[in-house]
């Protein structure tokens, strides 16, 4: 099958604005803005069933639909912050195929009425954000950004803003407040970014991937979407997969492939030819699938199947986990990233995820008691439900599956 | 009133207005939730967790929008998760449990975590016994720790974020109520975090640190002892204090404060008062105060004290017996009789005012306010009227700011102008150069001194100020006397009266006009009739003065020379001053914090301050010893009791009618709910039990016909080649005789400063921070430069008080 | 000389990104701006950010101190950020991070004796599938470096000496 999201792959030069014109660009973005009212192209976007691709799989074109519009000016942001553990799609997008990415938040733009965007990248994309500008300034050249597009009333400018190292920012509110030039600190929601979002105004944020959908939904229709993928999931999808495996990389796959598949057909099996202990469907922030059974790897990679394996989909960074790999060390190394990155706002989170790292790091040390492990399980249960944003919830994911799911690692590796 | 919402909190149905969060809701209804990161000043951030409740919520039906009814009730759905009481508005028929066994171990569990990493060091604490997580630890917190005790976090425990107040790192628990405070309500964002996780800590950067005139108010709300003032840290516990309800004296605002004291050996076993704190009053200081009232308390128990009646005698100051003392005092005003002269200041109450100024009119004297401010003549006919709350300002009210940088010069009303700005209202601000308050202004009008009046009166002349002046429904014009002596703001009072008698914005309440006075009761003075001399050296040279409350001595050489020449002199201070020296008679007056009394705000708000410390030595009222001159005067008036004086007053002058003592210890309940009960809410704030004050009536209100005299325009003196036109400015920390008893502020006062515009720097060879001379009409002084690009070039700004007797604008001769 | 005047044309296209009421958000881009020739960020710098913003050099200094790409310690002209997190651990960057570290004779967290390269542990960076990988962090900004090898990574090292030396 050939790409829908990662055509350079098949198209050489696609990210040449030449290049990606003659394969159709922008034929879509154009056609939406000369023949198109902006809620229709939101109702395109919201019968494709096309879900977000940041994570948390909301509805897009409903999203969309949110945009309040008592209250102007809108603003869409791309959240290209891409900093989950085990996530590294969005920056093959942009630097691959940049053009889709960029007409995609273009017909967002249009649909909810919004004249500026601004593409948040991870502070350490910065050479990527040097190629987009340039990107952005070929568009604005060729008139795809503007004044008066196409000779309508509709005018559009696309801005670049670079992080500087923070994971949090990718969480929505936080990356508005770093946007604004502040601590990347979550707000508070209610009220969602659609009612207040940048600078107090309606702001739509989407992920880069989500966007880069949307071209061809236009182009090819909601039905066509649809037809791709599981009902509950449609569409295709880049799964990020490293950890143990031959070939790691991003494969575009329609949403319900299985992990064996996507695994052995794709990633050449795990190396050494070692056996799957467990798998994180969502990075850092999963839960690690127990893969005790050789069936497991048979589950369907879409939102609702990986749900009854007791862990989520998220951003599709999957990582593999072989037998090699004792848990107290992966958890020790997932909690050592959260403390890293909370930022501080909320005490559970604060707190939490630095009391956390302390037992856990006495576990992992050998210098701890089953009564550590038990006392590492129960902090992180009492952060569950409590934290002001979800990265907090994230640090606890991978404790306790891990400890659940994996006791003998961490019995083994304390004193008594 | 705002739309109400019915809801049930733990069982019991309440109705509180819409638009509430649940904290506060609860809060109204008597139901506690505990909080550290809320507080009801402040935006909600919901960041500290502590607030966790259940929340549930009526279901609706998709089609009808109406509830679901199920067994007779609305059917109501609760979230899986504990939800923020401090960020979830009230909604109708909500339902919120606060204390289901599911909230309690949320509780418990955010407890836990804040005590991770803090040291528990409660018995040396200074918040101990006021501290929000001692208290709500032992109502809801773990019984014992679970955290191995060397692994917490060992952080800075005595960092000085300025000299006024001092951070422990260990203590802070992040709720950041402080930065929020800083930011929101201060508008000065000095503090904020650093770094981020378990490693973010609170830090200044500014200069000097912690560079705010509001910074000691972050104690008050802070929940732990991480923030302590320079001025109690270490002096006492707060159980041991004693609290009595005050008024700030020190500016015009009134801010309601309590005094708490406490006998200590440091003072030889005395009962002094060991810190100021505000006390609620939301149509006055809401719950703030600013530093120069926090900290600048100490004269009353400095060691100048005067404490016993003087007398000259061989040309030495001599104890006397008070009967001796006020003799002669009375012998030698009657001697002089025409040329009896009663010079008062501001820092008195309404009371020892009344009695001084019925002395002078009965002994055929005459009674002077010592103030380089006139005006109030005009205030009290058309000052704002009974009701007026700044707090209740917003979309409407057109607030006018002339000639004063509030900021400065009234700390507080800079906060509720700029907060009503926020709300809505329209700013004006007319000064010749920037000031802080331009930053909130919807309009900001640079005239040239000299041309205040002009500025004024041109305000409804150009089209977008006189629509928000003319088109307003409430105008309050706040004015000031920078640049100006008493001619210029004669002149300025009036322009601006007559712009709010004409337009129709005099005799309501949100109406009117305010003096920006230099101290607590000036206003207090007008009312009963005290008038200010332009020329107060002619004025007091060969008379027999009784000076009370002043200084002039120390402020102004040509004072000092004129009073040398006085017939004779009786000063009556609570301190020894300059003056004090040159007197023939010197009677000890007690402090306000040992007596009963009233001050009349700016905003013409009478209020109550009570005895706080015992009487130092053998002081008296002012208004008593007044009295006992008086009968050697042959006039009986009023020396026993402050009540019976006020009941007196109230009757003799009209804006007084109907007002007694217990009037103004009136009080209603306030909004938000703050007080001692629940430091964790609101913060060591005290709750207002012993009268919110009353407003005096204006003859606008009484309905008397007010007629505005025609403005005199002022001349401005013309500088020569080789000078500059000096004008006086006000600034908050000076070095009057109430301020340099409060060594802290020091550092904050600084020296004596002249400032330029760049360009006149250059041509004058001077650079920013060099000390220069300034001379003017026999005065001079040392100064550092500063330099301001707001003003012109041919301007030096010198502050008042800063030991440059400036009363008014002068040409001066500035040199290297 | 201030930041505003010394790179006015920069500091200009920064600033008309962002709407007026948005001003602050040219804070971060400024903040890269600062430090782009000494590699960390000054006083003074932060004084001409939070003046042409209009906000507090405190404000400052709170943004500066929650992102870890800017620093306000002076370090090795280059900075190499090796990630040494849960995925390109699992592919052997701690192994990588020791043996560099080994060959050059420091610690993580250590700069070289001739000042030029400080080794550092970072998260991750999105290259998880290209471990070992780094980051360098230096005057031209950031550049990522995947598939990494000692030897590959003594070389770039060289390179970037002999920068520094030419820059001399
Ligand atoms: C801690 C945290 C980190 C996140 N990081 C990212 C990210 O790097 N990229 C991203 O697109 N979404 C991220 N998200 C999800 C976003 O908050 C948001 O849901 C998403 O950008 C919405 O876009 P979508 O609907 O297109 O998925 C993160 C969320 C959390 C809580
Ligand atoms: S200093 Fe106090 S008020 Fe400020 S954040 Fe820390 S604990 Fe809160
Ligand atoms: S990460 Fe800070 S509260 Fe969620």
């Amino acid at each position: 099958m050939s790409h829908i999201l990662l055509r350079h792959r098949e198209i050489p030069d696609i990210n040449q604005l030449s290049v990606y014109k003659k394969n159709g660009g922008f034929a879509a973005f154009k056609n939406a803005v000369m023949k198109m009212k902006p809620n229709e192209v939101t109702d395109v976007v919201k019968n494709s069933g096309l879900r977000g691709r940041g994570g948390a799989g909301f509805p897009t074109g409903m999203k969309w639909s949110f945009i309040d519009n008592k209250n102007w000016p809108h603003y869409v942001v791309a959240n290209a912050d891409e900093s989950e553990p085990g996530t590294f799609k969005d920056r093959e997008i942009m630097e691959g195929n940049p053009f889709q990415f960029l007409e995609g938040l273009a017909i967002g733009c249009y649909a909810v009425g919004a004249n500026a965007a601004y593409v948040y990248l991870r502070g350490e994309f910065w050479e990527l954000g040097s190629s987009l500008d340039e990107k952005i300034a070929e568009m604005e050249e060729a008139g795809f950004l503007g004044d008066k597009l196409f000779g309508t009333e509709y005018s559009l400018r696309i801005y670049t803003h670079l992080g500087a190292g923070a994971y949090i920012c990718g969480e929505e509110t936080a990356l508005l407040e770093s946007l604004e030039g502040k601590r990347g600190q979550p707000r508070v929601r209610p009220p969602f970014p659609p009612a207040v979002g940048l600078y107090g105004k309606p702001t739509i944020i989407n992920n880069v991937e989500t966007f880069t959908n949307v071209p061809m939904i236009m182009a090819n229709g909601a039905e066509w979407h649809k037809s791709i993928g599981t009902t509950d999931s449609p569409g295709v999808k880049i799964f990020s997969l490293s950890g143990r495996v031959r070939k790691p990389g991003n494969y575009e796959l329609p949403l319900g492939t299985t992990f064996r598949e996507l695994i052995y057909t794709h990633g050449g099996g795990v190396q050494d030819s070692r056996k799957v202990k467990a798998i994180m469907p969502a990075g850092a922030s999963s839960s690690l699938i127990l893969v005790d059974d050789d069936k497991i790897l048979d589950t369907p990679m879409d939102y609702a199947s990986v749900r009854t394996l007791k862990a989520d989909l998220g951003s599709a960074s999957i990582i593999v986990v072989d037998d090699t790999v004792s848990m107290d060390w992966l958890v020790n190394k997932t909690v050592h990233f959260f403390k890293h990155e909370s930022c501080g706002k909320c005490t559970p989170c604060r707190e939490g995820t630095y009391w956390m790292s302390r037992i856990s790091e006495r576990i992992h040390d050998g210098a701890a008691t089953r009564a550590d492990v038990d006392l590492l399980l129960n902090v992180a249960k009492q952060m569950q439900g409590k934290c002001l944003c979800a990265l907090g919830e994230f640090s606890t994911m991978a404790v306790v599956s891990g400890i659940e799911r994996f006791r003998k690692d961490f019995d083994n590796a304390v004193k008594a | 009133m705002s739309k109400q919402v019915t809801l049930t909190i733990d069982g019991k149905s309440v109705a509180v207005p819409d638009g509430l969060n649940v904290v506060d809701a609860a809060k109204m209804a008597g139901i506690e939730i505990p909080v550290f990161c809320h507080h009801p000043k402040l935006e909600p951030v919901g960041m500290c967790r502590m607030c966790l409740v259940e929340i549930g919520r009526p279901v609706r039906d998709r089609a009808t929008g109406q509830f679901v009814i199920e067994n007779g009730a609305p059917k109501i759905q609760f979230m899986p998760k504990l939800e923020t009481a401090c960020t979830n508005k009230v909604e109708e028929g909500m339902v919120v449990l606060t204390q289901s066994a599911k909230v309690a171990d949320g509780q418990r569990g955010t407890l836990e975590f804040l005590l991770t990493s803090h040291p528990l060091d409660c018995p040396v604490c200074d918040k101990g016994g006021e501290c929000a997580l001692q208290d709500l630890t032992m109502a809801h917190g773990p019984g014992k720790s679970r955290f191995i005790f060397e692994e917490k976090m060992h952080l800075a425990k005595m960092i000085p974020l300025g000299e006024l107040i001092y951070l422990d790192r260990e203590r802070c628990i992040q709720c950041a109520r402080c930065i929020r405070f800083q930011d929101e309500i201060a508008g000065d964002a000095v503090l904020e975090f650093e770094d981020r996780g378990r490693t973010m800590q609170i830090i200044s950067r500014s200069e000097p640190g912690f560079d705010s005139i509001f910074s000691g108010n972050t104690t008050d709300i802070c929940p732990v002892g991480a923030l302590t003032t320079t001025d109690f840290r270490f002096r006492a516990r707060p159980w041991e204090l004693g609290a009595a309800p005050s008024i700030c004296a020190q500016c015009p605002v009134g801010c309601n404060i309590t005094l708490n004291t406490r006998r200590e050996a440091m003072t030889n076993g005395e009962i002094v008062v060991k810190r100021v704190m505000p006390r609620q009053n939301e149509e006055v200081n809401e719950i703030w105060i600013c530093d120069k009232g926090r900290f600048a308390y100490h004269y009353a128990d400095g060691k100048q004290r005067l404490t016993k009646p003087l007398v000259r005698k061989d040309k030495k100051l001599a104890r006397a017996s008070w009967d001796a003392a006020t003799k002669i005092a009375a012998e030698n005003f009657l001697k002089e009789k025409k040329d009896f002269v009663i010079l008062a200041s501001g820092r008195l109450s309404n009371e020892d005012l009344f009695n001084l100024k019925t002395l002078a009119d009965h002994a055929g004297g005459k009674a002077y306010l010592y103030s380089h401010m006139a005006g109030g003549e005009l205030t009290a006919l058309v000052g704002v009227g009974a009701g007026t709350n700044f707090g209740a300002m917003g979309q409407g009210t057109t607030i006018v700011v002339v000639a004063s940088d509030l900021y400065q010069e009234a700390p507080v009303w800079y906060l509720r102008v700029k907060q009503a700005k926020e709300r809505g209202a329209t700013l004006i601000v007319l000064n010749p150069r920037a000031t802080k308050l331009d930053k909130y202004a919807s309009f900001t009008e640079r005239y040239e001194y000299g041309d205040e009046a002009k500025a004024v009166h041109d305000l409804t002349k150009n089209g977008e100020t006189a629509e928000a002046v003319l088109k307003a429904s409430n105008v309050v014009v706040l004015y000031g006397s920078e640049g100006l002596g008493v001619a210029g703001s004669q002149s300025l009072a009036t322009a601006c009266a007559k712009l709010l008698n004409e337009n129709g914005f005099a005799g309501k309440s949100n109406n009117g006009l305010i003096g920006v006075w230099e101290r607590a009761n000036d206003q207090g003075a007008w009312e009963m009739g005290f008038t200010v001399e332009d020329d107060l050296a002619k004025a007091l040279k060969g008379k027999a003065v009784y000076i009370v409350g002043a200084d002039p001595v120390n402020d102004d050489p040509k004072l000092a020379s004129a009073l040398a020449e006085a017939e004779f002199v009786a000063v009556q201070d609570v301190m020894e001053t300059a003056t004090t020296e040159i007197a023939d008679v010197v009677l000890p007056a007690q402090a306000f914090t040992e007596r009963e009394g009233t001050f009349t705000s700016g905003e013409r708000r009478v209020q109550r301050f009570y005895p706080a410390v015992p009487v130092t030595g053998e002081s008296k009222p002012d208004f008593a010893i007044a009295a006992q001159i008086a009968r050697n005067m042959g006039v009986i008036l009023e020396g026993m009791s402050a009540v019976v004086v006020f009941d007196l007053l109230a009757e003799t002058v009209k804006s007084f009618e109907g007002l007694n003592y217990a009037r103004l210890a009136e009080v209603e309940a306030q909004l938000p709910v703050a007080g001692r009960s629940d430091m964790y809410y609101s913060g060591t704030t005290y709750a207002n039990k012993h009268g919110l004050g009353a407003h005096l009536s204006g003859a606008a209100t009484r309905g008397e016909k007010v007629s505005i005299p025609r403005v005199q325009k002022e001349a401005v003196p013309h500088p020569k080649d080789n000078e500059l036109l000096a004008v006086p400015v006000n600034q908050l920390y000076h070095r009057g005789t109430t301020m340099m008893t409060a060594e802290l502020l020091h550092e904050r006062i600084g020296a004596a400063s002249v400032s330029l515009h760049p360009d006149a720097a250059a041509r004058l060879g001077v650079q920013a921070g060099q000390t220069v001379n300034v001379s003017f009409n026999g005065t001079s002084g040392a100064a550092v430069v500063k330099l301001d690009d707001s003003i012109d070039e041919g301007i030096a700004l010198v502050p008042r008080s800063m030991g440059i007797a400036i009363r008014e604008p002068v040409a001066a001769k500035v040199k290297a | 000389m201030s930041l505003a005047q010394k790179y006015s044309k920069e500091v200009k296209q920064i600033l008309s990104k962002y709407p007026p009421e948005g001003k602050r958000s040219a804070m971060m881009p400024l903040l890269f701006l600062a430090q782009r020739e000494e590699g960390y960020i000054t006083k003074s710098a932060m004084q001409d950010i939070a003046q042409m913003l209009d906000v507090t050099e405190t404000e400052v200094a709170g943004v500066v101190g929650f992102y870890t790409l800017y620093h306000e310690e002076k370090a090795g002209k280059y900075r190499i950020q090796v990630c040494t997190d849960l995925p390109c651990a699992l592919r052997g960057a701690e192994k990588f991070m020791d043996d560099l570290c080994g060959n050059l004779g420091i610690k993580v967290g250590e700069t070289t004796s001739d000042g030029v390269v400080t080794v550092e542990a970072v998260t991750c960076l999105a290259a998880c599938d290209k471990a070992p990988m780094f980051q360098t962090q230096g005057p031209e900004g950031i550049k990522y470096h995947e598939n990494m090898t000692v030897d590959k990574t003594v070389e770039l090292i060289n390179s970037l000496k002999n920068v520094a030396e030419a820059s001399k």
